[in-house]
């Protein structure tokens, strides 16, 4: 396990209540995590605990026991998290700094005293993951929003780090674009091995991509599991896109569905699996003789 | 339920070109009827937000003309304008500044120059309309995301305006909001008011609106009820937009027979009877197709 953390409880400096209460969660490498919950419940406060943020930047009282990448968030510097933890937020203007495109991927790798060599290579290879080559001369403040968050999420990447965490990353993009953001993210985990922890409203977007999913409600863990059979149990909480409602009426009626992923596409495929079942035992039964 | 007659907004060969050069509209004709719901839907960029901010003349026509209940907006002010759309922009804070919930309402009313006791019945109605009068005495600034989101809609509604404009009004919500926002834009409706939405949030516009155009770099792809516009593949890809989650389903059913050409339903509760029918009728040996 990458990320571990039991019976954690937050609160701000000079509240009395816990924001986050009572917390056990734990996550392992190549997870893609989907992180959901009304707003206020908790979500982004407990994203920023895993890089130390909180209680390092924030203040106020962490209790109970949390470990990222081997390390207690309370006792080691959030820097010491760079290489560790990668954290995107909702609003990518916030987090770039710099002239240009380029400049923005070296600055992180600089910073770890990464050789020359080492930094270029990186650099390149993240331009071209995240289709940047042509805007490397660019200001990151002229790039479009999604131009914007594929940087945001390049600069992160090319710490290499274990854990991704993401909050909101496509809340201002179009689907298209939410869509590729999220697919590259998905590749992070299964090609090397990233565990990301993705914050999310939009779950007929982020849910084909989730190997998990985690439902947050009023600074506590309420449901934590299978995508799809989460949100057959939390649909009041986090709502239920018309596909997985789809499925739910069939199996209802009776009909054997299995869904591989809760995807449209997936699922009308298992659609016409059991369809292709049913035409097969019918022809039989008509071959048959009587 | 369209009154093709009542053209309330009119949009001829409309250019628009920022001060900085960029040509954000290039020709877009549209008419926007009395009393319908219209979504404005494409990928970041388009022209969406530029498009909608013609109407109460925060932006003039570069080249083109935009009527608004017959006023050529070149030669009116923001201000008249704005009694006849009131628009709702995507981030609240943008749009509240005064000290309490209460004045943040009664302000635009007092600048119309109602009388007092006018502006205590109006701001009490659009209030109560959104849920927030137990909040009138607090800051805008100490409510949540989504009561931010109400009370801007609030503040349009009380001066009664003919046309809304809600600029990405599903953005970042939490499922519970985004039910409240459903309610509301079925109340504008009942209102008899003409509301357009600029989103992309393409499950919403399938429950919720009579027409969508569809903008693509500056221009007009098409208009048309959702029930065309957002089955149509080809224009979809072409605006980098995705399909409704049903509609992605129904392609691949159709593919392999089980839906008819043509055929599509997007709500899971239309949807399930057809497909439990006709996955039954495969075990009876039944015709392929419904």
């Amino acid at each position: 396990m990458i990320v571990r953390m039991s019976r954690l409880s937050y609160r701000y400096p000079g509240s009395e209540d816990w924001v986050l209460k009572d917390v056990n969660f734990e996550a392992d490498a190549g997870e893609f995590v989907l992180l959901v919950g009304p707003s206020g419940c908790g979500k982004s406060t407990f994203a920023r605990v895993f890089n130390g943020l909180i209680p390092h930047f924030y203040g106020g009282e962490l209790v109970g026991e949390i470990e990222v990448c081997g390390m207690d968030p309370r006792e080691h510097p959030t820097y010491e998290f760079a290489e560790c933890v990668g954290f995107v937020f909702q609003n990518p203007e916030n987090q770039l700094f710099f002239t240009s495109v380029e400049r923005e991927l070296a600055f992180g790798l600089e910073n770890l005293g990464l050789p020359r060599e080492e930094i270029s290579r990186r650099v390149e290879q993240a331009l071209r993951e995240y289709q940047l080559a042509e805007l490397r001369d660019r200001s990151p403040y002229e790039l479009s929003g999604g131009q914007q968050q594929r940087l945001a999420i390049a600069s992160v990447m090319v710490m290499q780090p274990k854990i991704l965490v993401l909050d909101e990353p496509t809340a201002n993009l179009d689907p298209f674009t939410a869509v590729r953001v999220l697919a590259l993210v998905r590749r992070k985990t299964i090609e090397e091995g990233v565990a990301a922890i993705v914050i999310e409203h939009r779950l007929e977007v982020a849910l084909p991509f989730a190997t998990r999913m985690v439902v947050m409600v009023n600074g506590q863990i309420v449901d934590d599991g299978n995508p799809a059979e989460v949100i057959a149990r939390q649909k009041h909480v986090v709502g239920r896109p018309q596909a997985l409602e789809l499925v739910e009426r069939l199996i209802q009626a009776g009909l054997s569905l299995e869904v591989e992923k809760p995807s449209p596409e997936h699922i009308a495929l298992s659609i016409v699996r059991a369809y292709k079942v049913g035409e097969h035992a019918a022809r039989r039964k008509r071959g048959s003789p009587g | 339920m369209l009154h093709e007659g009542n053209v309330v907004v009119q949009v001829r060969d409309l250019y628009y070109t920022y001060p900085g050069g960029i040509e954000a509209l290039k020709g877009v004709d549209l008419e926007v009827y009395q009393g319908e719901v219209l979504a404005i839907m494409g990928e970041n960029g388009a022209g969406k937000t530029t498009l909608v901010k013609h109407f109460n003349g925060i932006l003039k026509p570069t080249r083109g003309q935009v009527l608004v209940k017959g006023i050529d907006t070149r030669h009116a002010s923001v201000a008249e304008l704005s009694r006849i759309v009131g628009f709702v922009f995507q981030n609240p804070d943008h749009q509240l500044f005064a000290d309490t919930v209460y004045e943040e309402v009664a302000f635009a009313l007092r600048n119309f120059g109602y009388p007092e006791h006018v502006i205590e019945s109006r701001v009490k109605w659009a209030l109560n309309l959104m849920d927030l009068w137990k909040y009138r005495t607090r800051s805008p600034f100490s409510l949540s995301v989504g009561e931010r989101k109400r009370l801007t809609i609030a503040s349009v509604l009380a001066y009664d305006p003919e046309i809304i404009v809600l600029d990405e009004p599903t953005a970042g919500q939490d499922h519970l909001q985004k039910e409240k926002i459903s309610e509301i834009i079925h109340l504008l409706r009942l209102m008899g008011k003409t509301v357009v939405i600029v989103t992309h949030d393409v499950e919403f516009v399938t429950e919720h609106v009579d027409r969508v155009a569809v903008m693509a770099r500056g221009k007009i792809l098409a208009v048309g009820p959702p029930q065309r516009v957002l089955c149509d593949p080809r224009l979809l890809r072409e605006a980098r937009l995705v399909a409704p989650q049903l509609v992605r389903l129904s392609l691949i059913l159709r593919r392999h027979g089980i839906l008819n050409e043509g055929e599509y339903e997007w709500r899971a509760d239309k949807l399930a009877p057809k497909l439990i029918k006709a996955l039954r009728g495969g075990a009876d040996g039944g015709s392929p197709g419904i």
